[in-house]
């Protein structure tokens, strides 16, 4: 009984996804095998395979991937120590993780340009200082520094989540029976906390390889991404057809990377 | 039991979702002409005393819609966009929830052929006549029907004479060596190709491959020289002496040599983009009257004056001219100098050819810099 009544509460939520993203989703899927007199065709499919837009992509995830990859580097050392602290300390470091994002993150970007720009804070310390200029701004560099800045907390959260449940009497019987520290950490703690750094992964990730903000912002749109090419096709182009058709191979490619996370994943936690 | 009890809410649930598709899908498969009023603003009909306005981010003096509020009694109800592209977008699919938007000559032209505009009742504005007889006879409107033009402006080069000392007449300059790094572009591709297809003495308006190929390449040969491609950060970046050239519209360059005196405006000989923005009343607006109002009370010349004063923009209005500061009057951004405007074109719509300018400007913006 209790259980029947659970389960209708999730209806709203059914019905909702349905409306508002299962819908949609077919709806986009319908555009993009539209052509302009609404007869069925891969063409808009075909142009996005055009090398340009294959360029735009590959740089996508490119930058994407780096920034994961930083992220999960700086991440899971923040993580695994904030894990480790008394109790009060844990609480007083994660609640500086997630401060930042009481922020609108616009505004946190928008912040970065006057530090980085050439009459900026660290230039004009630099200057100060009698050291030359650096050229700081609109470069791949900064991007992925904004990047790697709003998407951190993201892999922070679900490390320190699992790090914290990590059993600790297994690290302590791997002491016991003669592992090193660093033989502890790559066969007990790391093993264990892969579901962490996979969905850290996902939630870095899936945000990084669709964003358009970073790129026009600190990158002077200097390095145009697939989400500001979809931005483009519906705002200026008026080339809804040929977005969508964009934004399906975005999901793919989410997709694909996903699932091949998911597998890597997998396959860690067999051994 | 339990799952009897929950088959049927499933089918409710699905056939909600299929209805919601189907009539999604037939909405896109017809032409979208037809009256559909969203459930947006004005939802109740015949609120006669409010007034639905939808403008362009800071393109008004605040006082002056609390003033016309205070005058009439009429409540304004304001959004702002910040692209025609936007204000088409969201008055496309027949959003009928706005009295009055402010679209510029090509998006009027695009949306008086696609019957997406009311004509304006001349009678309810006695003020119209203190606008210039040659804003009332333009390309895009001509017996001034579907709108009354409300600022006007040019695209430009604002320079720092503190780091540029050769005279700026040009669009080559942004093409020199010497200001590697200190150049800015204008984020947007209609814009952008402007500045090339006139450096090369083509017309903004081009539907030559050929044409535009060469002006891809023209852009394409100046990355490695811009700084950066900007939308409105490049006011505060020209202010800032972080840059010695950009791309602008001319209002801006008003409020950026007000703010930094080292900055001055230039149009280049070889012509540029002049560009109008009207007021308009869009198809099936629900208090078209007082939109009249509204655009009436604009017109009056001291309103506009302080309006345009505010914004930086030229105003169409002849009658305020005569009462704005003389600075003012005298800044090349704000008065063009004689015989700079005569190469000037207005944008026209390109129709389908404008996805071979996105084509090419996606190429511009991929190539690797170096």
């Amino acid at each position: 009984m209790r259980g029947r009544n659970i389960k209708k509460a999730a209806y709203p939520y059914i019905l909702w996804t349905a409306l508002f993203v299962i819908a949609p989703m077919f709806l986009v899927m319908a555009n993009a095998f539209s052509a302009a007199d609404g007869s069925f065709t891969t063409a808009n499919f075909a142009r996005a395979f055009e090398p340009i837009y294959l360029a735009v992509m590959w740089r996508s995830v490119e930058l994407a991937a780096v920034c994961t990859a930083i992220c999960l580097l700086l991440g899971y050392p923040a993580a695994y120590f904030i894990a480790r602290l008394r109790l009060k300390s844990r609480g007083a470091l994660l609640f500086l993780v997630i401060v930042p994002m009481w922020m609108n993150f616009l505004l946190r970007t928008y912040a970065w340009l006057t530090i980085l720009e050439k009459n900026g804070v660290i230039n004009s310390a630099l200057e100060f200082l009698g050291l030359p200029k650096l050229n700081l701004l609109y470069n791949s560099g900064a991007v992925v520094l904004g990047m790697v800045y709003n998407f951190l907390p993201f892999m922070i959260l679900p490390l320190y989540t699992v790090l914290e449940k990590t059993d600790g009497t297994l690290v302590e019987a791997a002491q016991d029976l003669g592992a090193s520290r660093a033989g502890v950490f790559f066969r007990v703690t790391l093993p264990l906390s892969l579901p962490g750094v996979l969905s850290g992964v996902t939630m870095v990730f899936m945000p990084a390889v669709t964003t358009f903000v970073e790129s026009n912002l600190l990158g002077g749109n200097h390095f145009i991404l697939i989400g500001n090419l979809i931005e483009q096709q519906f705002l200026t182009v008026y080339d809804w057809r040929f977005g969508s058709a964009l934004s399906v191979i975005l999901m793919l490619i989410i997709l694909i990377s996903m699932g091949a996370a998911e597998l890597a994943g997998g396959a860690g936690e067999e051994t | 039991m339990k799952k009897n009890a929950r088959k049927p809410k499933l089918k409710i649930t699905l056939a909600l979702c299929a209805l919601f598709l189907l009539s999604a899908c037939s909405s896109l498969g017809e032409p979208r002409g037809e009256e559909n009023p969203s459930a947006a603003p004005s939802a109740a009909k015949g609120d006669s005393d409010k007034l639905y306005i939808y403008n362009w981010g800071d393109y008004i003096d605040p006082a002056l819609r609390a003033r016309f509020e205070d005058e009439t009694g009429i409540r304004v109800v304001y959004e702002e966009f910040d692209t025609n592209e936007t204000l088409y977008a969201k008055l496309k699919p027949g959003n009928t929830s706005y009295d009055l938007i402010f679209p510029s000559d090509y998006m009027i032209e695009k949306m008086k052929k696609e019957d997406m505009l009311e004509k304006i009742d001349a009678g309810a504005i006695p003020n119209l006549k203190n606008i210039s007889p040659r804003f009332k006879n333009m390309d895009f409107d001509p017996d001034g029907e579907y709108g009354v033009v409300y600022l006007w402006g040019t695209v430009g080069i604002l320079y720092n004479k503190d780091m540029v000392s050769e005279p700026v007449d040009s669009w080559n300059i942004l093409w020199d060596d010497k200001y590697a790094g200190n150049i800015y572009m204008y984020d947007s591709q209609r814009d952008s190709f402007a500045v090339a297809l006139r450096k090369l003495g083509y017309s903004i308006n081009s539907t030559n491959l050929d044409e535009l190929t060469a002006a891809k390449e023209a852009l394409i040969a100046q990355k490695p020289l811009v700084q950066a491609y900007l939308g409105d950060p490049v006011k505060d970046k020209m202010i800032g002496g972080e840059g010695a050239l950009a791309v602008v519209f001319s209002g801006d360059a008003v409020f950026c040599m007000q703010e930094n005196p080292a900055l001055s405006y230039a149009i280049p000989k070889e012509g540029s983009n002049i560009w109008f923005d009207a007021m308009c009343i869009p198809k099936g607006a629900k208090n078209k009257e007082n939109a009249e109002k509204f655009i009436n009370f604009m017109c009056d010349p001291e309103v506009a004056a302080q309006n345009s004063e505010y914004i930086g923009f030229t105003t169409a209005n002849e009658a305020a001219l005569q009462l704005l500061p003389q600075e003012l009057k005298d800044n090349p951004a704000y008065t063009a100098e004689s015989g700079a405007l005569d190469k000037c074109e207005v944008f026209s719509d390109l129709g389908p050819f404008i996805a071979e300018y996105d084509k090419a400007w996606t190429e511009v913006l991929a190539s690797k810099r170096n």
